[in-house]
């Protein structure tokens, strides 16, 4: 009997360990997964699968960049000496362009004499560059395939396009979507911190019992309230305020993200400061008071200060709920993917790009995999975010 | 000449009848201390003098406490002014966490007073009375929070000096502290006594023998009885008082 | 001396109005959903497919999807939350290990929601090849709300004195009978209250089950946990930004959000009233 009652505890105490190891299995999942589905975007070609570049064998230009191959589609370059090559101009071909210089008849009913007539193309046009699928070429091809540049992290990073579909090369720089989230969740600091802070002061410090009772749950509600429908509110409320009060052509900008972010952060920023303010010991607040001291001046030189670990922690978490913010700036900020240089202009964040995005990628796809390389990044952001919380806490633990 | 006077002093926690009809005054530059087992009321009786018991949202007066023949509970006083001229010691030490100087130089900075040469004069002045000068003077930068216990008390007597108060209430401050800090705090009070007035809350019997001139035995919220140190505790008027001082209870 | 009792007022009187408009926002916001909202609730909103484009009929499907979803993880959730909030709490001594995990639990619940998305469809849709299914959805939200379940089991844990266990201990009780017999039936009140509130949460969630189980558009009802499901975050969020004719469908658009609000709203009060009610209990016994 004895024995028994031991192994039941043994197995509870399993039971127990097993599921207190989840939360950390998940996180290594994550990583794991957001790295497997998006690490195979760099140090591969940028070009579709089963798309390939080609030119005339007698070309000497071996490789280009994206850039390059995007100038030259966009017939900003129009000559092969400009990318290292003879002076011959550059005859632009992608496969919708065959019915131009072949009939449906030559082509046969089912594009079987396609490839021959791709072979024709490049024997007859040795300036000719060809955006076609691979599955076309002929087994003898008169033309080489152009190696196209790898793209490198920095390329991903600090690239300013973003046109993932774009052919026959799309971009994939985020530049764009890091500066507008950092914007739009720096514009919702700048509102929620004092906003925040003030409400908490006041509810630990200032408002009777009766009213801070009355606060609370009002402050756990907002912070209830899904971000789904804060959109919808920054949608049909702020958005047009903003376009009226400052004449713009559309209201979905950056600033309207902000306030709505903004409200968004506030039940963070105002619970985690309030709890701070009341871990000062009454004995110093006291100790204050019996100097003299008014009640705002013990606030401000004894509590605030005791309190400053916590406000920081307060606000470094409310930055992290900003960041990874998804639905409600998807639906306000206009979703524009260039660099936003005010707060007057759209923008788009790292979130609402996955979530506006994925849909419509095609699975295992290179734009299916930036999207989960945007998620790696996201992903950084709130460890670092996460690492300075628990940096803040031990360093106050310690002294 | 009276320092300070409770006049028919009747507190109310709610319902809860902390303090009954207490009369009692304090003559400048003396030592009184209020003894009563634990929930007596001393405690209370002595936080009035800063209105200290403010600070509880169900507090509630009745009669009259004046320091220098000032109505503290007046509806026109102003109740920062009131704590600057009267000290107060607390149980435990609550230095701020800032430098010894800091520490010191609060009391004038929240009045406004922040020309650092005064500044300089007030903080050496106070941690001298207060007795802790040689100990720290070479330091005054250092963290409040990094010295010795004894020494973390002695500092928040010098912070409550430097606003030069009339009053000093203390509310049993030697009893977190080791016997050598305490007798160091005992000694600090007997010369403190010269030029201010003390009213003192504390347990130790021994103690309230040791330093005080008056005695105050509270009881269930009564002031039971009140006279010379000396009187009380060889002869005191009452049964209750004689009890509690030979230990049969408390 | 005046001037410092004036800057005194001046600074409580302003944080007073700062205070005050925070909570008119809130006020703003639930005040226009509920305004505009309620017009559009009827029995046949509540009980009706959508219809014509989604601007006509009910949200009845979507309903049940969040039913479904919010079911489904709370399955997954609460049991493993609990019990390793108990273990975290009540086995676990100060260890490296101990860091550890409260350090894996903080990072899970500071991943944004979206990042739970992409990590749903890349492990339960893809990978397990659940396919977009309320299982995939119910098992991404359950993660997510996780650390929440953890965390407010181990505060009502830590709010029970510890003198009740030294008590336990000193009769001569095992460690699993005191926390049985003793902890648990003092902590329980926080943990429910903490779980209900939990339920208000993942009932709002979008960005998870976009990629994982939510449907655009789906006239039916759910056959099996592998079926995909509407829910009423996202189909709020499709109303308000993709409907095909957006404005005639603004007024189901109020009438969506104002019933996500109202759920939330109840189980709010639900969680306070029974916190009130088994605190009581406790206290009686």
């Amino acid at each position: 009997m004895k024995k028994f009652k031991k192994l039941v505890e043994y197995f509870v105490e399993a039971v127990l360990f097993s599921s207190s190891t989840i939360t950390s299995l998940t996180v290594i999942l994550i990583v794991i997964f957001l790295f497997r589905e998006g690490i195979g975007m760099f140090n591969s070609s940028p070009l579709e699968q089963n798309f390939v570049i080609v030119v005339s064998q007698k070309n000497p230009v071996q490789e280009l960049n994206a850039t390059q191959i995007k100038a030259i589609f966009n017939q900003d370059i129009v000559n092969w000496s400009a990318v290292g090559g003879a002076k011959d101009s550059i005859i632009l071909f992608t496969t919708n362009d065959i019915t131009n210089y072949y009939s449906e008849e030559e082509l046969g009913s089912s594009l079987e004499n396609l490839p021959a007539k791709l072979n024709d193309f490049i024997l007859e046009n040795p300036g000719a560059i060809m955006y076609i699928s691979s599955k076309s070429l002929p087994p003898n091809f008169a033309g080489h395939k152009l190696a196209v540049k790898k793209i490198g992290v920095a390329d991903f990073v600090f690239g300013e396009q973003w046109y993932p579909t774009s052919e026959p090369i799309p971009s994939y720089g985020i530049w764009p979507m890091i500066i507008g989230t950092l914007m739009v969740t720096l514009g919702a600091l700048l509102f929620a911190i004092p906003l925040g802070i003030a409400t908490a002061i006041f509810m630990a410090e200032v408002a009777s019992m009766r009213i801070r009772n009355l606060l609370k749950p009002i402050i756990e509600l907002l912070a209830g309230i899904p971000s789904v429908v804060f959109g919808f509110f920054g949608l049909i409320i702020i958005v047009p305020l903003v376009q009226k009060t400052f004449g713009l052509v559309v209201g979905e900008t950056v600033l309207a993200g902000s306030i709505v972010l903004g409200i968004m952060a506030l039940p963070t920023i105002i619970t985690i400061t309030e709890d701070a303010l009341r871990t000062t010991p009454q004995a110093l607040k006291e100790a204050s008071l019996a100097l003299g001291a008014t009640r705002w001046q013990t606030l401000v030189r004894v509590v605030v200060p005791y309190a400053k670990s916590g406000i920081s922690t307060a606000i470094i978490l409310g930055i992290g709920r900003a960041i990874g913010e998804t639905m409600a700036v998807l639906m306000v900020t206009g979703n524009s993917s260039n660099i936003p240089h005010s707060f007057l202009v759209p923008a788009r964040t790292i979130p609402a790009t996955i979530a506006a995005e994925l849909g419509e990628a095609p699975y295992g796809g290179l734009h299916f995999k930036a999207l989960f390389a945007l998620g790696i990044v996201l992903f950084i952001f709130t460890i670092i975010v996460n690492s300075s919380v628990e940096f803040i806490k031990n360093r106050s633990r310690r002294a | 000449m009276i320092q300070a006077e409770a006049k028919n002093a009747n507190v109310w926690y709610g319902d809860f009848h902390a303090l009954k009809n207490v009369n009692m005054s304090f003559e400048p530059s003396s030592v009184t201390a209020l003894i009563g087992p634990s929930g007596c009321g001393k405690s209370t009786f002595l936080r009035l003098f800063n209105r200290m018991n403010d600070l509880i949202s169900n507090f509630k007066l009745e009669g009259s406490i004046t320091v220098d023949g000032q109505n503290i509970y007046a509806k026109d006083a102003k109740i920062d002014e009131i704590r600057k001229t009267i000290g107060m010691v607390f149980q435990k030490p609550n230095p701020f966490p800032k430098s010894i100087y800091e520490n010191v130089a609060y009391g004038l900075r929240v009045n406004g007073i922040n020309d650092r040469r005064t500044l300089d004069e007030v903080v050496e002045r106070s941690l001298k009375q207060a007795a802790l000068w040689e100990e720290v003077k070479d330091n005054l930068k250092k963290s409040a929070m990094a010295i010795s216990g004894g020494q973390q008390q002695r500092l928040c007597i010098a912070r409550a000096l430097a606003v030069e108060p009339k009053l000093i209430l203390m509310d049993e401050p030697a009893s977190a502290l080791d016997p050598i800090s305490t007798a160091k705090i005992e000694e600090l009070i007997f010369e403190l006594k010269k030029s201010f007035t003390i009213i003192i809350v504390t347990h130790n019997l021994q103690q309230a023998g040791r330093i005080s001139d008056y005695t105050g035995f509270f009881y269930l919220g009564d002031l039971i009885e009140h006279d010379h140190t000396q009187k009380m505790f060889l002869n005191p008027a009452q049964e209750r008082t004689q009890n509690y001082i030979t230990g049969r209870f408390g | 001396m005046t001037q410092k009792r004036l800057i005194q007022k001046i600074a409580f009187i302003s944080f007073g109005l700062i205070s005050l408009m925070v909570v008119g926002l809130l006020f703003a916001i639930l005040g226009f959903i509920a305004i505009r909202g309620i017009k559009v609730i009827s029995w046949e909103f509540l009980t009706a497919m959508p219809d014509d484009g989604m601007t006509k009929g009910g949200i009845f499907p979507a309903i049940v999807g969040t039913g479904c979803l919010v079911l489904g993880s709370m399955i997954f959730a609460f049991p493993i939350g609990v019990l390793s909030g108990i273990y975290t709490h009540e086995y676990l001594k100060d260890s490296w290990f101990k860091r550890f995990i409260r350090v894996m639990t903080n990072n899970l619940s500071g991943i944004p929601s979206i990042v739970f998305g992409l990590f749903g469809m890349a492990l339960f849709v893809n990978y397990l090849e659940f396919g977009d299914s309320i299982i995939a959805g119910s098992l991404t939200l359950g993660l997510l709300t996780l650390p929440v379940v953890i965390r407010t089991t181990e505060e009502a844990l830590k709010s029970v004195d510890d003198t009740l266990r030294m008590g336990s201990y000193a009769l001569g009780a095992t460690k699993l009978q005191t926390i049985r017999r003793v902890v648990l039936p003092v902590a329980y009140p926080n943990i429910i209250t903490g779980l209900i509130l939990s339920i208000g949460r993942v009932s709002g969630e979008t960005a998870p089950i976009l990629f994982t189980v939510a449907a655009y558009f789906l006239p039916k009802l759910p056959g099996s946990i592998s079926d995909q499901v509407m829910a009423l975050p996202y189909h709020l969020y499709v109303l308000a930004t993709s409907g095909t004719n957006m404005e005639e469908s603004r007024p189901m658009a109020y009438g969506t959000a104002f019933v996500l609000i109202s759920i939330i709203l109840i189980i709010n009060t639900i969680a306070s009233l029974i916190r009130r009610r088994l605190h009581k209990k406790v206290k009686m016994n």
